[in-house]
């Protein structure tokens, strides 16, 4: 008789533990994993490709469709490119919306993958809870740009106008009404900054409320405490950066030491863990979630004493306003410039990094002076962690790879492009 | 901003930027080291690659533990434009909608544009190679980034050493620059394509390689399955040509910039 030992399994590519267009072709011994090979690219658009045949600003919008739990983030890495090669920089005012809206997208991020992480290992509470606070901050995207997600909010030179004075309210209907509608529309009598205030005023106790749900339960512990330990020397080595880098004991944060937009104004700090598990890296972005909050409240307080400008009053790179624009004939042609042809940046080449939720997210832009970019590369943090699927899980059983998954906090988005 | 180290644990008559110290230690290894942005850059030939590598690795004043990306880059067609706006006055004027640039030619259709031809213009220099490898480096211990880019001496077979034996993590990059741009990374493990369809021909991000694909796919009902098909549902539609300004208004948009500024 023939003896079978390793079999070979397809994990997706529709696998609701997949977080999107995953295939994993796994070869297992019984239960245990012997290799992993990701296929990857099912989601490939050619994001880069498609950037090189229009003008700068018209692809920032595909910037937000990258990593679409963590949009804002991924225009700030491209905004940047471009302003780097521009030589301009935005006013300071549009900078700490930036370092705020970053943050908030940092919390929609976070409360998106704990909520998902936690389903995959089967706690469906946590989403529930996480997706309540997710909908108010995405209530703020959609406030400052008219999107929930794909904002297209952050501009070469600052961003696309000034925080709105008043927040939208709920309006009664059958399923708001009362005294329920009275406590949804507590928060949004005032402006948005006052909003986000009794925001993060509340954040912390929500905070404590996945904990409560996860940190000490002992099902989410048997399912992470010591699954997916990732060494520091092999997180350098598989070009980790985020989360999965602090997680293993590293103390790297962008934020911190090579800080841009606001953050070296902030007082934050970085949390790090020490065994390099799942358990830990869940800690770690929980507590980036606290953090966050802390700068969020920072940024609110400074926007709220300091109105100005929010964007550079360069009519070759920013457009003019409304009023301008139907008054005065050169702000007429310089926002019909602008919008059909774009603006030319000088020829050179620049590395533009931010400190995404999910690790680091870079932007390598090369110009040749033209009003396209000559070669836009993205790289997503993702794309690097999951390329270490197959050393990590190696020796782990079938159900780790789910939680593996999880903690890499995968969005196929940016790593397909 | 970027490589600034943290840490000067060089001795204090060591050259003070990084692209110095590399310029100065391994100075018959590499073709050049510059600084720009802030970014130092360093450009290696494929025979060195390998070397300035493990040495930008190994070495305590560079300490380049991670390689944070690769990828390809197909220099033809760089400095081109669609758009003739240098001699219009002179020479009547260019509707801009000939030139076939990125993203506005078919399949088997070549790319055409214009290298800045008239006089007086400051155009970007053409890289004598096609293709290049570029890697980002970070090193997390000296807080420091570096680029460094080698060109591939075969515009045909373009080869590049892989550097998988030093760092790891490139792997996947190395796939998908074999896979966008057709690169060989010599050593690889591993060099399967990694985004596109399982089967696909060609290499979809190099400049000649058109922007609306070369096969499509359907259902088809009679076969049962879906088959691939070469593209006739879409037009190459780009609009806004390419074009390349190096005129005064750019001089004068800083000036412009700064007067706003004061008189706010």
């Amino acid at each position: 008789m023939q003896e079978i030992k390793n079999y070979t399994i397809n994990f997706g590519p529709q696998h609701p533990a997949a977080h999107g267009v995953l295939r994993l072709v796994l070869e297992l011994d019984g239960e245990v994993i012997q290799r992993a090979d990701p296929h990857v690219g099912l989601l490939h658009r050619g994001t880069e490709k498609l950037a090189e045949s229009k003008p700068f600003n018209q692809s920032i919008g595909y910037m937000d469709r990258l990593d679409y739990v963590s949009m804002m983030c991924n225009e700030h890495a491209y905004v940047r490119a471009i302003e780097k090669l521009l030589d301009i920089e935005a006013p300071v005012r549009a900078q700490y919306i930036r370092t705020m809206f970053d943050e908030i997208t940092r919390i929609l991020n976070h409360l998106m993958w704990i909520g998902s992480n936690a389903l995959d290992l089967g706690a469906m509470a946590v989403f529930l809870y996480a997706f309540r606070e997710r909908e108010e901050l995405m209530d703020c995207y959609e406030a400052v740009s008219g999107a929930r997600m794909h904002a297209t909010y952050y501009r070469p030179g600052g961003v696309y106008r000034d925080l709105p004075d008043r927040m939208p309210q709920y309006k009664e209907s059958r399923w708001h009404k009362g005294s329920d509608l009275k406590r949804r529309n507590e928060w949004r009598e005032g402006s948005m900054l006052d909003f986000l205030d009794a925001f993060t005023k509340d954040f912390p106790s929500k905070v404590d409320e996945y904990e409560t749900l996860l940190t000490d339960n002992r099902i989410w512990k048997q399912r992470t405490v010591g699954i997916g330990v990732v060494p520091p020397e092999q997180a350098l080595a598989w070009g980790m950066t985020g989360a999965m880098l602090r997680g293993s004991g590293i103390e790297w944060d962008l934020r911190k030491k090579q800080p841009y937009a606001m953050y070296d104004k902030m007082d934050f700090d970085i949390p790090v863990g020490v065994q390099g598990d799942c358990y830990d890296r869940y800690l770690v972005r929980v507590e980036e979630m606290r953090q966050s909050n802390r700068i969020i409240a920072q940024c609110v307080d400074w926007l709220k004493k300091n109105p100005g400008e929010v964007i550079v009053r360069n009519f070759k790179v920013a457009p003019p306003s409304r009023e301008e624009m139907k008054d005065d004939m050169e702000a007429l042609i310089h926002h019909f410039k602008l919008f059909s042809e774009g603006y030319s940046v000088p020829a050179g080449e620049t590395y533009a990094a931010v400190e995404a939720p999910k690790g680091e997210f870079g932007c390598y832009l090369i110009s040749d002076g033209a009003n396209k970019p000559f070669r836009v590369k993205l790289r997503a943090p993702g794309f690097a962690h999951l390329s270490s699927m197959d050393a990590i899980v190696r020796g782990h059983m079938l159900p780790d790879v789910v939680a593996m998954i999880g903690t890499y906090d995968l969005v196929f988005g940016e790593v397909d492009r | 901003m970027t490589d600034t180290p943290a840490t000067s644990a060089e001795a204090p008559a060591a050259p003070s930027t990084l692209a110095q110290r590399i310029a100065a230690r391994l100075g018959d290894k590499i073709i050049s080291a510059s600084e720009s942005f802030g970014e130092t850059s360093v450009e290696v030939l494929p025979e060195n690659w390998l070397a300035v590598a493990q040495a930008l690795r190994d070495e305590a004043d560079f300490h380049f533990e991670q390689c944070i990306d690769v990828c390809g880059v197909d220099y033809l067609s760089y400095g081109d434009d669609e758009w003739d706006t240098r001699d219009v006055t002179s020479t009547g004027f260019s509707r801009g909608v000939e030139g076939r640039g990125a993203g506005r030619f078919k399949w088997g259709e070549t790319l055409t544009s214009e290298h800045g031809s008239a006089a007086g213009i400051k155009v970007a220099a053409i890289p004598s190679r096609r293709f290049a490898a570029v890697a980002h480096l970070l090193s997390i211990k000296n807080n420091q980034r570096v680029r460094i880019r080698c060109h591939a001496q075969d515009d045909a077979l373009p080869v590049v050493p892989s550097l998988t034996g030093i760092w790891p993590g490139v792997n996947w990059f190395e796939r998908e620059a074999f896979d966008l741009f057709g690169i060989i990374f010599d050593g690889h493990p591993d060099l399967r394509r990694i985004l596109t369809d399982y089967g696909f021909v060609g290499h979809p991000f190099r400049k000649d390689f058109p922007l609306i694909g070369n096969v499509e796919v359907r259902y088809d009902e009679a076969l049962g399955r879906v088959i691939y098909e070469p593209v006739t549902s879409v037009e190459p539609r780009v609009g806004v040509p390419r074009v390349v300004r190096d005129d005064s208004r750019y001089d004068q948009a800083q000036a412009e910039g700064a007067a706003n500024a004061a008189a706010k």
